[in-house]
């Protein structure tokens, strides 16, 4: 039973929170001219305990990092500790307004400095940013400083960015959003970057190379050093995307690999949750060189009119790309990294590392006689599996990806790297224990064997969900992007939530008898 | 703490199993010279030590709960019922990621629906993305996509739109060729006064930004400005200022906006020291094709059965590459969320309270300071929640004072606009007290008699 829509659960007259028991009157409003007041206000009607229950119903058809094994490729799904939700809502970091004078945020300040010293300390660059809001902003505040630096040394003739085949979609958009065209550089035959491709397309139009490094199959750049040689010969600049940071915490600083720029994902790497797809943050990690560039403001510290140290936010940046986002970037998310980071110190950041890598291995070494490797040799923290031999029983990826789905396994990202045919992404992350990978091992093995057996279950797959497989041909051609109200708010009758549960036990049930079969 | 389960009889395992020796023959790819190397970080923390940290730190910190907050300017000081941090705190909602597989995301995926419903009534208009990441890179997209729409290279801004939204609209559209002028805004004898848009608005203009209620907090009648955009074949891009204002005022869709964009954080969100918030964009039907950002759409399944996907995605940088028309990957979705609950707790007529008791706590500080010498109202017209005030004191020394008296003033004017240095925005709202605005008074009283 699907959860009815709030506006199907609203009823006129139905009274919800109230500021006030009776009316502000008519009077408060009355200097404000009729037309400039709108004449209806349309919004779902509804009792509290109405709200709590669709939420919480709502909650139950989420597949989460805290229900369920979540190991989506390249995003980074560890799990997020309670005690930085904890911190975060304390009332001296979650009720303070941005525009507060200085010396009543000190200690804001200080977490935002304290960050910018470890991220620096990790990475090992000289100056920083956390104010992107996320990493594709970190990607465009990244390539912005880039653009400036050419800029500021008078060489504009720099139009082209070179990116591998193997990158994310946000680094070709963000090329594009800054002016420029991109040259696609492929792989090669050990999952590399291509570097005789990079020495023959580096040349003095080039503005730089935008690099995931482990890049995006799950492996470290063996030539990384020739890489970024190559185009700091030819005058560029390496922008790395740091969306796998998590497999080289203390194993390598990006900054001794020659790279000139670095994004961070604070929800990747250092725990921060998710979302459902945000909020993120971007911090963004520097040479000295691109410093004098950095976003507005900075936080510098200074002496008080008293003459004590303290810190304020520096807005006299000549040379500043300027502005990304309104404030300061996402304090919140800042806190909880910072956070996680304390209870990690030195030694947990490189135990993260070390779990992580040994876990995506291990996986490998269980899969590979069953699920092809895209390029079969030692990888980072996650895995470049594909389907192509279940393909030629006629299952693809995207049906295996449905059918983990029934054993309570959220699927691995699926058909990216674009290059890899059939391409199952799975990083498991650091916070897995082996029971779970090797129930996700048998799991796998299963799927393969039905593939071979009974491809219809598979290709049915999920069997058990709130809903099946979606028409998204239909939702793409005809888009129904909200309610509408007068036409009865769309069609289905309201639920009963009773039932919702019911099925929902059964469910999941039936879910583990497949499992064991 | 690390939190990672494995036990070292596993980890034995394991490595037999990849066939190598120990952990560190995994990292083999790095180059040897740069591989481990000292990290300048402090030794781990426990839990315990951890917090008591952290809440050193932010006990340096004077929250507002413990302050008179007089300052808005984009982030603004509402009421949150409880029930809205409760859902929000539901870790199948903060521990999900983007909803690529729709049959174990509905519970995103619908609330996301609602969200984009609910953002769509409050500002009447046709659709809207399920967020960006806040009002001023909503309102850098809106312009963006004006660019794309009318296929013209001007952008007028509206000078008393937020000055951070015109500064990122401006680091957005920085080596683009596009010619952007932006409308002045001076303290004349009357107070406010601005250069007329009008004249600025031609038939090579892409899109004009305003701003409603503006960055001084006045209302204003666009009727003019709009019909000069259709006139010309211009969008007109509105920002909506603090969105509760939404409860009482004119929407932007009454006012024929071709996109509109704002901040959610007002609506049940918190402060957060200025984030996360949540940017709401919304545009008319017929630039659907052209709206940045994650979309959720309504389905049904094999069976019939009603559910949502993220749809439209040909838009979207996985697919489109170097054509996408961002390259944004990612929405506030949990933020989308809080004002989701916020909206249906409230309902219209909570939300009209909130609006009429912010507006009414308003103009009850503005007729208090408006009685006291030396300070004066310079707003050109009828005002929500802020009000513009022309001290007799520079605005920062007026700021130190007044926090020395436990209370956050407005924001100080002369930062952004040159001749407002004594010139201060307040906001007040239905959180502000009668007692509070008593204080403020007060404080004012002094400072301005001290001079």
């Amino acid at each position: 039973m699907t959860e009815p829509l709030l506006s199907e659960l609203s009823r006129p007259g139905r009274v919800g929170h109230r500021l006030l028991s009776g009316d502000v009157g008519t009077d408060a409003i009355a200097d404000l001219p009729a037309e400039l007041l709108r004449d209806e206000l349309r919004l779902p009607e509804l009792g509290e305990l109405d709200v709590v229950r669709h939420f919480t119903h709502l909650s139950e058809l989420n597949f989460s990092i805290d229900n369920a094994f979540y190991p989506l490729g390249s995003c980074t799904m560890k799990y997020n500790p309670k005690v930085n939700e904890d911190v975060a809502r304390l009332p001296g970091f979650s009720q303070l307004h941005p525009y507060q004078p200085e010396e009543t945020v000190q200690g804001a300040l200080e977490v935002m400095l304290e960050l910018q010293q470890l991220l620096l300390a990790i990475t090992g660059f000289e100056a920083v940013t956390l104010q992107p809001a996320a990493g594709a902003q970190a990607e465009l505040c990244g390539m912005l400083l880039i653009r400036a630096f050419h800029r500021a040394r008078g060489d504009t003739k720099r139009t082209k960015v070179l990116i591998p085949d193997s990158a994310h979609g946000t680094n070709p958009a963000t090329a594009a959003m800054c002016g420029y065209s991109t040259v696609s550089i492929p792989t090669d035959a050990h999952g590399n970057v291509d570097l005789k491709r990079i020495r023959e397309a580096a040349d003095d139009e080039t503005v730089g190379l935008m690099l995931t490094n482990p890049n995006t199959l799950g492996l470290f750049e063996q030539e990384i050093l020739d890489v970024t040689a190559a185009i700091h010969e030819a005058g560029g600049l390496v922008y790395g995307d740091g969306a796998n940071l998590n497999a080289i915490l203390g194993a390598v600083k990006p900054a001794d690999l020659g790279f000139d720029v670095l994004h961070i994902n604070t929800h990747k790497t250092f725990s921060t949750p998710h979302g459902g797809g945000g909020p993120g943050c971007g911090p963004v990690v520097t040479t000295a060189a691109l410093e004098p560039f950095l976003p507005r403001p900075v936080i510098s510290r200074r002496q008080s009119s008293a003459g004590a140290d303290e810190l304020y936010l520096d807005w006299n940046r000549p040379q500043s790309i300027g502005k990304l986002k309104s404030f300061w970037g996402h304090f919140g998310v800042m806190v909880r990294a910072l956070t996680y980071i304390t209870l990690q110190g030195d030694s947990g950041l490189r135990d993260i590392s070390e779990a992580a890598v040994l876990n995506a291995n291990y996986l490998r070494a269980k899969l590979r006689d069953v699920y092809e490797v895209a390029f079969d040799r030692t990888c980072m923290h996650e895995l470049v599996a594909t389907g192509r031999r279940q393909k030629q029983h006629g299952v693809r990826t995207l049906d295996i990806a449905k059918r983990l789905i029934d054993f309570g396994i959220h699927p691995p990202t699926v058909y990216f790297p674009l290059i890899v045919e059939e391409a199952i992404m799975i990083e498991p992350t650091e916070g897995e224990n082996r029971d779970t990978l090797d129930r996700f091992v048998d799991v796998m093995r299963q799927i393969d064997r039905e593939a071979r057996e009974s491809p219809e279950l598979i290709h049915e797959a999920p069997h058990e969900r709130v809903v099946g497989r979606l028409d998204e041909t239909t939702a793409a051609r005809r888009p129904v992007l909200r309610w509408t109200w007068e036409t009865g708010a769309n069609s289905a009758s309201p639920g009963d939530a009773s039932t919702l549960v019911k099925r929902r036990v059964e469910g999941w049930q039936s879910r583990d008898d497949r499992c064991s079969r | 703490m690390a939190f990672i389960p494995l036990t070292s009889d596993e980890r034995e395992s394991m490595l037999a199993e990849i066939g190598v020796a120990s952990v560190a023959d995994l990292f083999d790819d790095i180059p040897s010279t740069h591989r481990f190397p000292h990290l300048d970080v402090p030794a781990p923390l426990t839990e315990l030590e951890t917090v008591r940290k952290m809440s050193a730190l932010a006990a340096r910190n004077q929250e507002v709960g413990k302050l008179a907050c007089f300052v808005g300017a984009g982030s603004y000081n509402h009421y949150s019922p409880s029930v809205v941090s409760h859902i929000m705190g539901r870790s199948e909602f903060y521990t999900s990621y983007t909803p690529y597989q729709p049959e174990v995301s509905q519970g995103t995926l619908q609330y996301s629906f609602e969200f984009q419903s609910l953002v769509c009534d409050l500002f009447e208009m046709d659709v809207a993305n399920s967020s960006v990441y806040d009002g001023a890179s909503a309102a850098a997209e809106a312009v963006l996509m004006a660019l794309r729409v009318s296929r013209r290279e001007r952008v007028v801004l509206d000078g008393s739109v937020h000055p951070e939204y015109r500064a990122v609209i401006g680091s957005y559209l920085d080596g683009r060729g596009i010619d952007m002028v932006t409308s002045d805004v001076t303290l004349g004898d009357g107070g406010v006064e601005r250069q007329p848009m009008v004249p600025l608005i031609d038939d090579s203009t892409a899109c004009v930004v305003i701003q409603q209620p503006d960055f001084f907090g006045t209302i204003r009648d666009l009727s003019d400005i709009v019909a000069r955009c259709r006139e010309v074949g211009a969008l007109v891009v509105y920002v909506v200022g603090d969105p509760v204002s939404l409860g009482l005022l004119k929407p932007p869709g009454a006012w024929d906006a071709d996109i509109a964009v704002g901040e959610g954080q007002g609506l049940g969100l918190p402060l957060n020291f200025g984030g996360p918030g949540v940017g709401m964009m919304t545009c008319k039907q017929q630039h659907l094709r052209q709206l940045p950002g994650r979309i959720v759409g309504q389905t049904t399944d094999h069976d019939g059965r009603r559910g949502f996907v993220l749809t439209l995605q040909a838009r979207e940088q996985h697919i489109r590459r170097e054509k996408a028309t961002s390259n944004i990957c990612t929405s506030q979705t949990l933020l989308g969320l809080g004002v989701t609950v916020y909206l249906a707790s409230l309902g219209p007529a909570g939300l009209k309270q909130a609006a009429g008791l912010s507006h009414k706590q308003t103009k009850a500080l503005a007729g208090a300071i408006e009685k006291l010498p030396g300070y004066r109202l310079i707003n050109d017209g009828p005002v929500f929640d802020e009000v513009s005030v022309l001290c007799p004191t520079n605005a920062d020394t007026l700021r130190s004072a007044l926090a020395q008296r436990e209370i956050i003033a407005g924001y100080p004017l002369g930062h952004d606009y040159p001749g407002f240095e004594n010139a201060v925005v307040f906001c007040a709202t239905e959180k502000t007290t009668d007692d509070e605005i008593q204080r403020l008074v007060c404080g004012l009283a002094e400072i301005g008699g001290r001079r």
